[in-house]
Order: structure tokens, then sequence, then C-alpha cells
């Protein structure tokens, strides 16, 4: 059965689209709405925002993360800031522009109508937060302070010292924390949502399990929001916090849900390089730093010199020579791309020859110290907390690494996904983005999907369905409950030989070598026979120590890495059809002389939305094909 | 290098507990602290025993997910450093460490390292908000805001409610962190009209948690890994101080036509 991909984006021009839908949506009663329950799982940017405004409104809210308060979501580790069109600084900005910007910048594989919405949205977004006492950085006039990103030639990011996500964050917490004391979102820290419940067809609640008990539970609603993030760390070492994961969304396609362009990942040109096989995590330094530091390496092949060393006419500022125009502020795919290209070239600095100068001497000369410190003091206090060098010193040391990604489960410009009640939002849905993110637009989706998008389809699809209806006592309760308790009783009967990390790393290795920054047809068929090989080996070799009846990590570890097993497999085939290259995703194949991606936009200009087929049956491919009605398909240029 | 850690162990909040001594000798002095722990808990659990239960998440210092006491330090020995950011470059070869959860009664032990810190969320659900529904903000610079302002209501929201001041504390007092966000909120023109109700709830609710009271003994400071200043609390008891002399909660005042 073929998916029936009905986007529902409103009729009308650009500009009237979201103004038009939300005319035509229907209305709940403000005395009906707490007569609904409404499910929210996780609470990030996205995940609190929405249960918060859905709890304003007088819905009967649920909300549920993984961690120990709903405060600790990896939103908050989001450092440079989040984008608007206010052209507050008079220098040419408009919502059109950050529209067309986006779409650009995500190689045009997005929808114009939710990138348009997006774009609008993001002005309300900023006087939100400043009315919750976000504490954005000020000029001395007393008016907010701004600075450029990556992909933009405005300045248009609005920032809080470092924390721009944590200081959202605990915006959208506080204003959660404030419907928690109001009796109308109730809270479930420390469980994490194991399955989805779909009855007659619509998603009806959830199951979780109590990460301190481990007491497994049925939770009944009468829709449900999923807000979980993205599954970057599918490849183990990622800049993703170690709890993000992609159960929920994985669960929720295996009942149903399309998950669109799964091999969309986007790989953060400002990582801190890998130092040894322990290393747990990669930790990003904010993008924001390449507005004052430039990107080098020196021009001699393995050149191990001090770089304080090595003169100016020595160094190769290869993005400035590359593309003029953007310079150190091109795209991130741009970005990532030419410094794997460098370093493959023999050019790369520090340990292995994996890594680039990004350099701030000149921009401390210019600026002062003090001026550097006040912009990027923490990012830099970090970087020396890691590697023990003094980047005001000596220039830091970067590389690639994956951080966000772009796939996820499809959903309409409802947000809804091809479950009716089951909506999803923030990083863990598809849309908006397109191939390629562009900096400061993952806070900006997260809040303008919670805030001010979902309480409007919410309410819509709320008025068309009566409440309740169902109880726990429900077979299709039941039966997902039995499930999810036979696969914990089974991940724990195992007692191989192989921790969870093994396998994870070596999922890890897969993925980031055939399925990673560069990808071509022979490495992605080799890791599609692989990753069934490891899954198998997993299913029979795992050892998970302790029991399911206490806080076990082992356990919460097994599940989260079973199913990126699953959805690493998804990703390489999704990646092994699409026979072209498009931001973050280069296809080796399909490039142009000078090494640029190849889009081609007579086969693939579509979302491609997979669908499970069943236990060993391989998933099928949909398309929503994707129309460029306001502005024109282009080869992006930084030059 | 080598480390040695006594660890303590403890099955869940109905058992007791007690300290356990580990070896470790191929440590990397490149290694994150955590990720000393990640290659200890590989080692048990290929040995058939229960790995050492501990609370990270982003590690990256700033989700406030992780620490536990370092030789009686909440987060170890280096200042402003949380537990995930300290690297094993600080300590010496065949150093000798004692880890334990935090202590407080308003923290119980989960297990191992691990304590429930939910009191927080709800001193913060007490009042540590501002009322302001979705869509009905003003337009962004029509509140303008001193420079100085902004950046000491940052300084203060800085805080990633981790719990060490906590854990420091003679007293086991949430001072600091409810400080942190009674100086935020009140630093802003934005939170000025519940400035009083947001200090009288607060307060309150942290003694009701279990929390003991401020004496001024400064750990909270000296260990906070975001260096939060004690200056806050000095404006929470004067904000306190203030609305116990002019807050009343509001009268229910309801129309009966």
């Amino acid at each position: 059965m073929a998916f029936q991909l009905e986007s529902r984006i409103p009729s009308g021009p650009l500009e009237q689209k979201w103004e038009n839908a939300r005319r035509d949506m229907k209305l709940v009663s403000p005395a009906n709405r707490r007569k609904y329950t409404i499910i929210v799982v996780g609470s990030g940017l996205a995940g609190a925002s929405a249960a918060a405004t859905l709890g304003e409104l007088g819905y009967n809210v649920r909300c549920f993360c993984f961690q120990d308060s709903p405060r600790r979501a990896h939103s908050i580790a989001a450092q440079g800031g989040i984008n608007a069109a206010k052209n507050y600084q008079n220098d040419g900005d408009s919502v059109y522009r950050l529209f067309y910007d986006t779409i650009k910048g995500g190689d045009f594989r997005s929808r114009e109508a939710n990138v348009y919405r997006l774009a609008e949205v993001s002005l309300n977004i900023i006087d939100q937060c400043v009315a919750q006492g976000v504490p954005f950085a000020r000029e001395y006039g007393g008016t907010l302070a701004n600075r450029s990103f990556g992909g933009a030639q405005v300045s248009r990011t609005f920032y809080a010292r470092g924390q721009t996500g944590q200081q959202l964050l605990l915006g959208a917490y506080q204003a959660l924390e404030r419907q928690v004391d109001a009796g109308r979102v109730q809270m479930f820290a420390r469980h994490e949502m194991l399955d989805l419940v779909v009855i007659d067809g619509r998603a009806r609640g959830i199951i979780t399990r109590n990460l301190v008990t481990g007491a497994i539970d049925c939770h009944v609603a009468d829709a449900v929001v999923l807000a979980t993030g993205g599954y970057g760390n599918v490849f183990y070492l990622s800049t993703n916090a170690k709890g993000s994961n992609a159960t929920a969304i994985w669960r929720a396609y295996k009942r149903g849900a399309g998950f669109g362009n799964p091999c969309f990942t986007q790989i953060h040109p400002t990582c801190i390089p890998q130092t040894g096989d322990y290393q747990s995590k990669l930790t990003l330094m904010s993008e924001s730093l390449r507005n004052d530091g430039r990107i080098w390496v020196p021009k001699k092949k393995g050149d191990t010199r001090n770089p304080n060393d090595i003169p100016e006419e020595e160094r190769d500022y290869y993005l400035e020579r590359m593309y003029p125009a953007y310079g150190n502020l091109c795209p991130r795919d741009i970005a990532s791309r030419a410094a794997k290209l460098m370093c493959d070239q023999g050019y790369g600095v520090g340990p292995g020859g994996r890594g680039v100068y990004l350099d701030f001497r000149e921009a401390i000369q210019r600026l002062g110290r003090k001026t550097i410190e006040e912009r990027y003091g923490n990012l830099f206090e970090m970087y020396e907390r890691i590697t023990g060098e003094d980047p005001y010193t000596v220039p830091m040391r970067i590389y690639p690494a994956v951080h966000y990604t772009m796939g996820g489960l499809w959903v309409d410009y409802h947000l809804q996904s091809t479950i009716p009640g089951l909506f999803v939002l923030g990083e863990a849905n598809f849309s908006d983005h397109g191939a390629n993110r562009l900096g400061a637009s993952a806070l900006m989706q997260g809040l303008a999907d919670g805030y001010f998008i979902i309480p409007y389809t919410m309410g819509h699809f709320l008025a068309q369905v009566k409440p309740g209806g169902v109880d726990e006592s429900h077979p299709e309760f039941r039966a997902a409950r039995e499930q999810v308790t036979g696969r914990t009783k089974k991940l724990l009967s195992i007692r191989g030989k192989k921790t969870v990390d093994d396998f994870h790393r070596e999922l890890g290795k897969i993925m980031w070598e055939y399925c990673g920054m560069a990808r071509n047809a022979a490495g992605l068929k080799h890791a599609l026979k692989k990753i069934p090989e490891l899954r198998e080996e997993f299913w029979q070799n795992v050892n998970v120590p302790g029991s399911g009846d206490e806080m076990n990590q082992s356990l919460e570890k097994a599940g989260r890495v079973a199913d990126f097993l699953e959805l690493g497999e998804l990703m390489c085939l999704d990646a092994l059809e699409r026979e072209e290259s498009c931001g973050g995703h280069f296809r080796e194949e399909h490039q142009t002389e000078e090494g640029e991606a190849k889009r081609d936009d007579e086969r693939f200009c579509h979302v491609a939305v997979w669908e499970y087929a069943g236990e060993n049956r391989p998933p099928v491919r949909n398309v929503e094909p994707l129309n460029f009605e306001f502005v024109h398909l282009a080869q992006r240029s930084y030059k | 290098m080598r480390i040695i850690l006594n660890i303590w162990r403890q099955k869940n909040a109905s058992s007791p507990g007690k300290m356990v001594r580990y070896e470790l000798d191929n440590v990397n002095e490149h290694m994150s602290f955590l990720e000393m722990l990640d290659v200890l808990n590989e080692e048990l659990t290929r040995r058939g025993e229960d790995p050492v239960t501990f609370e990270h998440d982003c590690r990256e210092g700033i989700c406030g997910c992780c620490g536990f006491m370092i030789n009686g330090i909440p987060h170890g020995p280096e200042r402003g450093t949380t537990v995930c950011q300290l690297h094993m470059r600080h300590f010496r070869d065949g150093e000798e460490l004692w880890l334990e959860p935090f202590r407080a009664k308003a923290f119980p032990v989960i297990k191992d390292l691990m304590v429930d810190r939910s009191a927080f969320d709800r001193i913060i659900s007490s009042g540590g908000y501002i009322s302001i529904n979705t869509g009905s903000a003003p337009e962004a610079n029509s509140i303008p805001v001193k420079k100085q302002d902004a950046d000491r209501a940052m300084d203060a929201a800085a805080c990633i409610g981790c719990g060490a001041c906590v854990a420091a504390c003679p007293n086991a007092s949430a001072s600091l962190f409810v400080a942190a966000k009674i100086a935020h909120l009140g630093l802003l023109p934005q939170g000025e009209p519940e400035r009083d109700r947001r200090a009288i709830r607060m307060v309150l609710k942290m003694t009701d948690e279990g929390f003991g009271y401020c004496t001024n003994t400064g750990e909270c400071e000296a260990i906070c890994p975001k260096g939060v200043k004690i200056e806050n609390i000095a404006r929470m008891h004067r904000d306190f101080t203030r609305a116990v002399a002019l807050f009343r909660e509001e009268a229910k005042v309801g129309g009966t036509g």
C-alpha cells in the first residue's frame, strides 16, 4: 500500500498561504479543550514550546522526556544563535530574503510554503522570547544586537553569548513549568517512549519505560506530538548529546509513519577534531566563530611547523580563495567539504592530518583581545579545556563532524505525519531545511513549530475528532505493551560477549565511511551488506548487564542502538537511491568539473518518503514531488 | 597513566551503599573524566559486573546533567568546570580518587553517582518564569534593555541547574540556584511585574523542598562551573525582604453577574 502523500499546502500567493490556512482551520472551543489529552514526547525547543503553548490554550497535556528534567534537552547545547528577518540592521533583510536563503541553502530540496512560513514566523519568535526574559545580546541603546552567520549576507542572527540554545530552552522550559504549576501540563521526566499505539489508523498513545523503576506504562491520548530531535548518533561520534536517539521516530516509522529523506545528514564544519579511540563524542565550536576567524591550511603538504611560525604567504586561506563572495561564511556543506578536500589532499594539520586552522590572530589585532573575549569567550574556554591549547595564541584546529539530521518523519504542512493524529516537530521531522541546514535555523524551526504552528494545526485536527473513546485496556495497547516488555527481556537475556558500545562504534564507522560526507554506490552497497550482518550479531552476542526493574543505563543504550542498527540501513538505502549530489549529501559520481555538488532536478526534485513494509521486507520508496512556483531552481554559487 | 578510583556504589534509594575500589591502568591524559569512567564501565561489563551509573548527556558542559563529588569537591578540582569537561591531564599518574554522589536531603540518591534533582524543577514551577502567553508579546525592540542589565541578567542566567552549589554548601542550600533565577528575571524590565511574587514563592518553595538556609559560606560561588556570583544571593535576600513587606497574594475577586 503506497502512501497518500497529501502535503496540504494552502492555496494563494506565498505571502498569504499561512494566513489563508489559519483562516480556514477549525477551532476547538475553550470549554472543550480540557476534554482533549495531548501527549508531547520530547522537551527541547520544539517539545517544551509546544507543551507550554498547548497547555496555555487549555488542553490537557502530558509531556515526556528521558532526561531528569525538561531543561536538559539537547537544544540546550546550541551555541550560535537564532535567525529572524527583523531587518534591525537596515541591511536589506526581509522575510522573503530569509526564505530565499533557506531554500537555496537547502539546495532546493524543501517545500516553498513551509520555508516561507518559517521565515514569516521568525519575527514572532524573537518577540516571544524577549517577552519571556531571554537575555539576548543588546546594543548600548538598549536594542537587540545581531551577528551574521554562514550562508547569509545580512546580519540577522540573535544571540545570547555562546549559549543561545540554552537561553531559548530555559525560556520555553519556564513557560512549561508555569503550565505544570497551573495543572495543565503533567510532566513525566525520566520516561522513555518505546512504542506508538495506533488504533483504527489514528495515533492514540504511547508506551513508556520509567527509567528509574523500569515500569512499562500505557498512556492514552487524542493526539501525539513527537519532538524528539535528530538521529545523528547513528554515527556514534557526533555533536549530539549521548542520550539523543531515534527510538521514538523509529517506532512510529514501524507503525506506519513515512520517513522522509533519511540520508540527509549535516556535517558541521567547525568541530574539535577527534583525538583517540576512547572518544565518546565530538564537540562543536559555534559557526559564529567563522565571522572573525579565518580558515587556512599550510600551502606545503605535511607542514608540521608551529602555525605561528608559518608566514602569511605560505598559508592558503582556501575558503576565501575558492568562494570569494562568502569566504569563511559560506554554507556548512561547502565549508565542510572544502576542509575534507584539503585534508584528503594532504594539507591537514594536527594528529593524523585531520584538521584545518581557524585563526583569530588577525581579528585580535584588528578588534583587540577584549572584543574577541566578549564575543566568543566561552567557546575559547571550552576549546582550551578539551585540547589543552590556548586559542588566543595558537589557532584552533577544527574538522567536520556529524551534527544535524535534515531527514526525519515526513509531515504535511500541518506537521502531521502519515498517521493521522501523529504530529512531528523540530529536528524529528524532515521539513524546512532540505538537503542542508543553514546556521541559526534549527532553533528557529523548533520554536516556530512549537509556539506558532502546532497550536493551530492541532486545534484543526482535534476539532474533527471526539475526545476519548479508548483506554489502556484496548487490545492495541495491551499488544504494544507486551511487545515492549518482550523486547526488553530479549535484550537482557542474550548475555553475549560484546558491549553495546562495541556495536555502536562499529556501526558508526560503517556509517561515517560509507554514508558520511561523501558517498558512492559501491560503498553504500558494501554498507548495506555489513549493517544487517552487524545487526544479526548484535541480537546474538550483545551483553546487557543488570535487570529491567531498575535504573539500567546499559539497557537504555541497547534499545537505542538496536534501532540505530535498523535506521542506518535505511539511510544507506536512501543514499544509494538518490543518484545526485545535493546539500550535505555528496554522491561522488555526481559532481561538476570543479568538484562541486551536481544536483539532478529532472530526476530528484522530490522528497523520498520511505514506508515500512514489515519484518524482513524491503521498505517502499514513495515520492513527494517538490514544486517551485515562486523561486527558480538555480545552481548554488557562493563564488 | 594509572588511576585508582574509590566509587560509591548504591543499588537504589532504599539500599545501603558502600565504597568500591577500582584500578585503571591505561588512562590517556586526553580523556575526559567521563570517558575514563566509560572505559571502566566497558571493563566491568566485560567482566560481568554492573557498570557504574552516572548522569551525563551533552558532555559539553552545558546541559547540567553531570556532576558528582571527586575528593569531596563537586565536579572535581578544576575551577569553573563541569565533570564532563574535566580532563585527565589534570591528574597525576597513580593518583587515588574518591567519587561520591552529591549529598543533600533534597537530592535523594537514585543509583551509584546519580541523584534526583527534580526539586529544582518544582522551584522553577513555583514562580521562576515570566507569565506571558504565546502570541501576545509586543515587538521585541519596544522594550529597550540597558546593555549592562542584559549582560548581568545573562551572567545569572548562565546557571545550568547542575546542583553543585547545593552539594558544596554545608547547609545544602539551593540559594545560588534560586538567586540566579530571581536575579536573571528581576534584572529585566519584563520580569519586574512579578518580582515580589517570584521572590516569595521561590524562596518558600526552596525551604519546603528541604534545602537549607544560606549562611554566606561562599562555597557555592567557589564551586559553580558557570561562575554564577554570590552577589545574586544578596539580591535574592533584598527582593525577598521587600516582597515580605509589600506583597500579598492576589485576593480572589470574582464577578457575580
